[in-house]
């Protein structure tokens, strides 16, 4: 960001006399709009399209009032949560229960300063990228747990407390599900990870494909990070037919709002880290994105990279509205039995065939059979 | 030196030792978990100022996302929904004031007396450098550490089992 500010500074000649530190912070706040002005949009429009699919799925039209084929039901909704009152139970505890939509809501966005939407597309390129990601998703955790237990709910603890045993759970797999991408590309960051999986072996050089392990490793992921994320069919926290709506059961207008945005803004940022781990990125099949004309190589790469993003969404909506609900004591064995097992041995698999083949997936390999 | 950047290192370290001495005077112990929280991200917040992103990282990944939750969930599983007006100021004020004034002796005697190394370079990833000391040359504190936590794991899923031949035992065979 100081580099920008720098050169901006050179390239226009009245900001001589500003102080660098002041053009940088300016950019920061800029930037940092523009990531919330894309992440609120996409929350908005994707809770229209996941009803929209779940009438599809479910044979009914799903919302076609407000606007042409009811486009425009998110706005409405969106205007809805911000005017209607906003609660307090008498009983509940005040201070935390005003404070936990923020926790929960931060947690979900700190997530998009490190997605890397395009060659030069990311808010902040940290060199611990998918660490950082991990790391401030832990807020969401205490967001819920505050929640659940301000509320002085039933059913808000219950869902508080699941929602919390279920994330610390599915925190683990995750976390040993990424590290074999992170092992390829030898680094933690978003856009070192991206750029190991391009050059022009189109799909082919996409980590997916690397090797048995790194295949097997992005469906583990997938499966956790959906855990992770509270989606059906692991949504227990939220359990609308025991639960009523879980640790959110007491909130309305915009601190409901507010876990509404973060759980779909938690989508999202599943949904880009799938993509800038296992599919490549922002990386444009048969091209070098980083080759092309400035403008023309970042809007080709945001489009490729918002076009896979968004697909791996909508997959998570379709597996959201076709598998039942399962129980608890499922839940935890599937993480503790099955997929900490699983990732640990897969995890083992890759770090044998970095070692043997010498860093080599079976792509290259095939190539360089062909010469 | 740097104006700004002093600005927001006396408003990250105000917030650490702010939030410090709430968590010691709050009358709830679950406002107290709270402004721990806020400790503990102004410590990560100091990190990044010592540009040591990968520990920053770790302070919020292992304090917040662990200890703070494993707090969390201790005061919600031992008292009643309304019990958690225990506060800190409460119990054992004079040993408490004692270990503090002992404890401060030490660090401070530490601090003052310590030579660091002041390095005035930019900021350096050390995320790797920091993965090949663990694997070099602390190999052995970091295996001793690792056994030690595996032998509390077991530990406390022995402590948390129920008895053989107790009624639940036909349960947990099933995975019920």
């Amino acid at each position: 960001m100081e580099a920008l500010a720098i050169s901006l500074i050179k390239a226009v000649p009245f900001l001589g006399a500003v102080p660098v530190w002041a053009v940088a912070l300016v950019l920061m706040v800029a930037v940092a709009a523009v990531v919330l002005a894309f992440a609120l949009t996409f929350e908005g429009v994707g809770s229209l399209v996941l009803r929209k699919v779940a009438g599809d799925i479910q044979v009914r039209i799903g919302p076609n009032r407000v606007g042409p084929n009811g486009v425009l039901q998110f706005l409405a909704d969106g205007v809805k949560l911000i005017l209607k009152e906003d609660l307090t139970p008498a009983s509940a505890d005040r201070p935390l229960f005003k404070m936990a939509p923020y926790f929960v809501f931060v947690g979900s966005f700190a997530g998009f300063v490190v997605v890397p939407f395009g060659v030069g597309l990311i808010a902040a390129d940290l060199n611990i990228g998918v660490y950082y990601v991990m790391a401030v998703s832990s807020l969401v955790v205490i967001g819920i747990l505050l929640a659940g237990w301000s509320s002085n709910n039933k059913w808000a603890l219950l869902g508080g407390m699941r929602g919390a045993a279920q994330i610390i759970s599915y925190e683990i797999p995750v976390g040993l599900a990424l590290i074999p991408a992170v092992m390829i590309a030898g680094s933690l960051s978003l856009q070192d990870i991206v750029r190991s999986q391009g050059g022009l072996w189109g799909i082919f050089g996409w980590n997916l494909f690397h090797n048995p392990f790194t295949f097997f490793s992005f469906f583990l992921y997938f499966t956790a990070a959906q855990a992770e994320t509270n989606q059906t069919p692991f949504d227990l926290p939220e359990a609308e037919s025991e639960l009523v709506s879980g640790y959110n059961v007491e909130y309305s207008g915009i601190r409901f709002g507010y876990f509404f945005l973060a759980e779909f803004g938690d989508m999202f940022v599943v949904a880009a880290l799938t993509t800038a781990l296992f599919l490549g990125g922002w990386n444009i099949p048969f091209f070098h994105a980083e080759t092309l004309p400035w403008i023309w190589g970042n809007l080709l790469s945001l489009g490729v990279f918002l076009g896979k993003a968004f697909t791996i969404v909508l997959i998570m909506m379709w597996v959201r509205w076709t598998l039942p609900r399962i129980r608890v004591d499922q839940l935890m064995r599937l993480s503790w039995k099955y997929l900490i097992p699983l990732t640990f041995f897969n995890l083992l698999g890759v770090s044998l065939w970095l070692l043997v083949f010498n860093g080599k997936g079976i792509p290259a390999m095939i190539a360089s059979l062909f010469g | 030196m740097n104006a700004p950047a002093d600005l927001i290192f006396f408003a990250v370290a105000g917030l650490t030792v702010a939030a410090a001495v709430l968590v010691a005077i709050l009358p709830n112990i679950l406002y107290s978990a709270v402004a721990l929280l806020f400790s503990f991200a102004g410590v990560a917040g100091l990190y990044v100022f010592l540009s040591a992103d990968f520990l920053a990282a770790t302070q919020m990944l292992v304090y917040v996302g662990g200890i703070l939750v494993l707090v969390l969930f201790a005061v919600f599983l031992s008292n009643r929904i309304s019990g958690a007006k225990i506060g800190n100021p409460t119990h054992f004020r004079l040993p408490a004031a004692l270990i503090c004034l002992v404890l401060f002796g030490v660090l401070s005697y530490t601090a003052v007396s310590t030579p660091f190394a002041v390095k005035a370079s930019g900021y350096l990833p050390t995320t790797a450098d920091i993965g090949e000391l663990l694997m070099t040359r602390y190999l052995l504190p970091f295996e001793v550490a690792s056994v030690l936590l595996l032998a509390a794991l077991i530990g406390a899923a022995l402590v948390s089992r129920p008895e053989r031949g107790a009624p639940e035992a036909g349960d947990m065979e099933e995975g019920k």
